[in-house]
């Protein structure tokens, strides 16, 4: 089984709109891995089958009846994150240190469902997707637990695949969606600021090995800068999988629900060869892994 | 007065109205993006480090170690792995707590800076502050925080916060006076607008509405600022000009005619 990454550096490049269109031709489990701010269910209407629950790190809490106020944990936290024997719940780490210097036993860590897994049935195939309680933390481990249902859900339906819906960033989210995934497809639009972006992208993708092609996006916004991620891509040996005009028929589908292969043929064409190309990339890759 | 441009949703125009901001009230700007930090790209800054930000890592001393794994078994991140004659420190799992050294019962345990990213500043049309995370370094937060020290309580501060609602973006947001968050009028829009308005409501912020790219999409995000009372501070149109400006790292307060008025008007606003 294969895993696809699909992510930008920057947000809003289309990364959502893209694993919407390659789910109706993958035969893919689709995972939406951008658990504090994810869209493809919007799209995917997913008919749930499954909602697990999560439990986070664990928060400190001070019982401000056994507390004698002495300020020992306050000053043992790294996280900032007491004020006046009270824990701030969203900045506190979990760590459980104020537990361990806190002389009268009135603190304890109490874990709580933080966010959920989600697995569905879609119109495009089976669908996993987590979604983080609002403000809470330790979003790189419900990645991981999404990653690793979907892997399951993969192996029990046959799925040759898995496509992932990765954040934006390049930090803890991110390298729990990317990391160990089989290719990273990088969606990235001709502005100076996707640009760089894209760059600290390709490091991390470099860091963590993943082999990587790229799509660009609304590349008649700015053809100058198109020209420069082609020159960019083509010095580190990057494929250019596909280069996708601007189309307010984006967000006209995504209004209406669709995906873009859904709405408008010259456009879902497009997409397929995309899909295609990059599902042969894949494929290749593997035969070169197996030859050496 | 702090202002916090935040958003949700990636990609909506932080950066742009937060710059926009900056540029027609003569504010300081601090880019809190510290994964993907482009503000300076619409700036050009010199930028000059300042400061390393570093985490607190254990160090251990093998020859007062007795392998007895009280360290391994306090550590909420899995981030030490003791084998039978070695100890293992996973770097980027390490928050850095310090929990390790205490329930250390042989002082084998010291501490040593690990260095995960930076703090630059930059002198221009307006000063920039911006932090920078290492590449493969999970925890954005802790450079978010060290960057928040050097907000000016007297002054206009506005912070460019990360896209998403997880720990960096409300980081950024923390002890803001007022949040403005950024969204476009579509259906993802609005999903991570809602998102992002039970944080900064959690987070007892006043907040307002700036929605980009009027004209694209549908009717719903102004729906629902309606239904929940948020007042709408403003309406940047989709319009090809703004794009192309935005694509080339160009700040549209400085070439379109009209809208540093209303960036200064909007910072007015935001100050009542």
């Amino acid at each position: 089984m294969k895993q696809i990454a699909v992510a930008s550096g920057k947000g809003g490049t289309g990364k959502t709109s893209m694993v919407a269109s390659f789910a109706g031709f993958a035969g893919a489990v689709l995972a939406d891995c951008d658990v504090d701010a994810p869209n493809l269910h919007l799209i995917l209407k997913p008919e749930v089958v499954e909602k697990i629950p999560y439990r986070g790190m664990e928060v400190a809490e001070i019982d401000s009846d056994t507390c004698i106020e002495c300020g020992a944990c306050e000053r043992a936290c790294r996280f900032n994150a007491i004020e006046n024997f009270r824990v701030i719940g969203e900045k506190c780490e979990g760590c459980g240190v104020c537990p361990l210097v806190c002389p009268v036993d009135a603190i304890e860590m109490k874990k709580r469902v933080t966010g959920h897994v989600y697995t569905a049935h879609t119109r495009f195939g089976e669908f996993v997707y987590g979604l983080l309680g609002a403000g809470e933390e330790a979003s790189g481990k419900l990645v991981t637990v999404a990653r690793k249902k979907a892997v399951e859900i993969a192996e029990r339906v046959g799925a040759p695949l898995i496509i992932i819906d990765a954040p934006a960033g390049i930090g803890c989210p991110v390298i729990a969606s990317i990391g160990n995934t089989d290719l990273l497809v990088m969606v990235v639009e001709p502005t100076m600021a996707a640009v760089h972006d894209m760059e600290r992208l390709l490091e991390v993708a470099a860091h963590f090995k993943v082999d990587t092609v790229a799509i660009i996006n609304k590349y008649d916004i700015n053809e100058d800068v198109t020209k420069r991620i082609e020159d960019f891509c083509t010095a580190r040996g990057i494929e250019i999988v596909g280069e996708i005009p601007f189309s307010k028929k984006f967000t006209e589908a995504m209004v209406r629900g669709m995906s873009i292969a859904e709405y408008d043929a010259p456009l879902a064409e497009m997409m397929k060869n995309i899909w295609e190309r990059i599902e042969e990339y894949v494929n290749a890759s593997d035969e070169n892994h197996n030859s050496v | 007065m702090k202002i916090t441009v935040a958003s949700g949703k990636g990609g909506t125009g932080k950066t742009t109205v937060a710059v926009n901001m900056a540029l027609a009230n003569g504010a300081t700007l601090y880019d809190c993006d510290v994964e993907e930090p482009n503000a300076n790209i619409f700036l050009n800054a010199e930028l000059e480090k300042i400061e390393d930000v570093s985490l607190m890592n254990p160090l251990f001393d093998m020859n007062r170690c007795t392998f007895c794994k009280k360290c391994a078994e306090f550590c909420r991140y899995n981030a030490i792995a003791v084998l039978p004659s070695d100890i293992m420190l996973f770097p980027e799992l390490c928050s850095g707590c310090g929990g390790c050294k205490m329930v250390c019962p042989h002082e084998a345990i010291s501490e040593g800076e690990r260095k995960i990213g930076e703090i630059y500043r930059g002198e221009g049309e307006i000063t920039i502050y911006q932090g920078l995370l290492n590449v493969g370094e999970a925890r954005a937060t802790p450079i978010i925080s060290r960057l928040k020290q050097y907000v000016d309580d007297n002054g206009i501060s506005i912070l460019d916060a990360p896209p998403g609602n997880g720990c960096p973006a409300i980081e950024a947001m923390h002890g803001s006076d007022f949040v403005i968050l950024v969204t476009e009028p579509t259906p993802f829009g609005l999903h991570d607008l809602k998102i992002a308005v039970t944080i900064v409501r959690k987070l007892a912020i006043p907040f307002g509405v700036v929605i980009n790219r009027h004209g694209i999409g549908d009717e719903g995000v102004e729906h629902y600022c309606r239904e929940e009372d948020i007042p709408v501070l403003m309406k940047i149109p989709y319009n090809r000009e703004i794009a192309v400006l935005y694509s080339k790292g160009v700040p549209f307060v400085k070439e379109i005619q009209g809208w540093r008025k209303k960036f200064v008007d909007l910072y007015e606003a935001v100050a009542e």
